[in-house]
């Protein structure tokens, strides 16, 4: 009994770990990130006033929207109302189960592994699942708010988001056959010494990418929030901290649509550097550390093209969204499986 | 107790419960999301058997595709309560309940039949690899068959949606 209480406590520490650092890397710098590179790219300043470089600013926006009324219409169904944004913020929280942050690291002769599930069998089939559960918060937000715009928005956006899986599933298989693994630790050990598997997938990576934007409701696809026509879509009788719930897990649904992109194509947490380089043996907490930085940084790099991409390209017209996700991606997904297929038994 | 008959029974117990609700609810949107959750507690069984594939795709599948169709299409319909349907007696209600009786008998006499025979003894039945092997060996002919048959319904669908309306 006393191994299964130690695996409990562990959980349970690793799990407020990977919960802070949400919060505080996905919810509060991304935040940040987002408004003072908005204000550049439309020759801006951003926020200046909180704190050094405005650096506190996403903590009093939180405080802002802890402080307001929570308002839910009359004619709101308020189960659900209530419901919904817990369920996308637990969705977009409960992937971080099955991703790895390094290696392992070796305290009093335990190989503590950075991560509360890394060598899941099933990983990257349980990332899948879950980005297709995610659909739900959406879908009941703007059910339950009875309001014909959020009902709109809800409903592209579960369109957009179920057309698009498919063509994230089988950018996938691409990976999944040259790595021969659905753990994604195994994938991650696969891409030592820079064998990364953007080499071997690019046309997977970009297929990828382009589902990851439509998944996660980002620009030029966002438009299940697209303002002009839709008032704020599914989320537009939020308000107080439930809103603040959606907004966080958008964050976090593009840091774990990043994070899962470094994992499975940029070497997830292998290191930019060499540990060699500092004397760092396996199994230390320096190559620990340098790992967990590596994968950061990496996550970030993305994150930017993520905000990058948002404040650059126009939003897509609905039909020009289904005709991208069906008739260019989905073939060209199905054509990238067929040539990996091809090549590896050549190679073989 | 072992934890595993512990996270059998409350996930058993939660899943009954849940598909109770999804029949008896008179509001669609809450039967649907009965079943989804209904589907989560199968899942949770089947890990707790070890078959970790088996599980996630119960969630892939059931929970994050087609009931997401379900709950688009009542959304899309305003399905409005049940209550305004009047209950009347019919020869379809009969049928069903009779049909019914039958389906727990006969579970009746597999449960008194096996007796705990049956239980499964292989550890990991539900991998991807234990069923990745099996399908594309023992089983490679109904496998293709099905696949030809999805093939099929994808056509039919699509010449379905592409049909005029005169």
């Amino acid at each position: 009994m006393s191994e299964f209480l130690w695996v409990i406590i562990e959980s349970t520490i690793k799990a407020v770990i990977i919960l802070t650092l949400i919060m505080l890397v996905y919810g509060a710098l991304g935040v940040y990130l987002e408004r003072k590179i908005s204000a550049w790219i439309q020759n801006r300043i951003g926020p200046n006033r909180v704190g050094p470089f405005g650096l506190l600013q996403p903590f009093a926006d939180v405080l802002k929207l802890f402080l307001k009324e929570d308002l839910v219409p009359t004619a709101a169904n308020p189960t659900f109302h209530r419901l919904a944004p817990i369920i996308t913020l637990g969705v977009a929280v409960a992937v971080y189960a099955v991703i790895p942050f390094g290696d392992y690291v070796t305290i009093a002769g335990r190989n503590i592994q950075l991560g509360l599930a890394p060598n899941a069998n099933i990983a990257i089939l349980f990332v899948l699942a879950m980005t297709s559960v995610g659909v739900y918060g959406i879908t009941l937000g703007g059910w339950s708010s009875n309001n014909k715009y959020s009902l709109l928005g809800a409903l592209r956006s579960t369109a957009q988001m179920i057309s698009y899986e498919l063509s994230m599933g089988l950018a996938l298989v691409g990976v999944l056959m040259v790595a021969g693994t659905l753990s994604i630790n195994q994938i991650v050990i696969q891409q030592s010494n820079y064998h990364w598997n953007i080499i071997y997938q690019p046309l997977g990576f970009i297929l990828f990418l382009v589902a990851a934007f439509a998944e996660t409701n980002r620009a030029p696809f966002d438009l299940p929030e697209a303002e002009p026509e839709l008032v704020g879509g599914y989320n537009t009788e939020y308000s107080g901290m439930k809103f603040g719930m959606f907004f966080l897990a958008e964050y976090a649904n593009m840091g774990t649509s990043s994070a899962i992109m470094v994992l499975l194509y940029f070497g997830g947490w292998q290191t930019l550097v060499p540990g060699g380089w500092f004397g760092f043996e396996p199994g230390s907490i320096g190559l620990a550390l340098l790992q967990f930085v590596s994968f950061f940084i990496k996550i970030e790099i993305m994150v930017l093209f993520f905000i990058w991409v948002r404040w650059s390209v126009p939003r897509f017209r609905y039909d020009q969204l289904m005709n991208l996700g069906w008739k260019v991606l989905l073939p060209l997904a199905i054509a990238n499986v067929a040539g990996t297929g091809i090549v590896s038994l050549l190679l073989k | 107790m072992s934890l595993e008959i512990i996270l059998f029974i409350v996930l058993g117990v939660m899943g009954i419960a849940s598909g109770f609700v999804t029949i008896t609810s008179k509001n669609p949107v809450v039967s649907a999301m009965a079943l989804v959750f209904h589907f989560f507690m199968l899942a949770g069984l089947y890990l707790n058997m070890h078959a970790q594939f088996m599980a996630v795709l119960q969630v892939l599948v059931y929970a994050g595709a087609i009931m997401v169709l379900v709950i688009f299409v009542i959304m899309l319909l305003n399905l409005g309560d049940e209550e305004k349907l009047k209950e009347k007696f019919s020869i379809r209600t009969f049928v069903a309940v009779l049909f019914g009786i039958v389906l727990l008998i006969q579970f009746v006499i597999i449960f008194l039949a096996s007796s705990g025979s049956n239980v499964l003894k292989e550890s990991n039945i539900g991998s991807v690899e234990m069923i990745g092997n099996e399908l594309f060996t023992n089983y490679l002919f109904p496998f293709e068959a099905i696949s030809l048959l999805l093939l099929a319904a994808i056509i039919g669908s699509v010449i379905l949606a592409k049909r005029k309306v005169d």
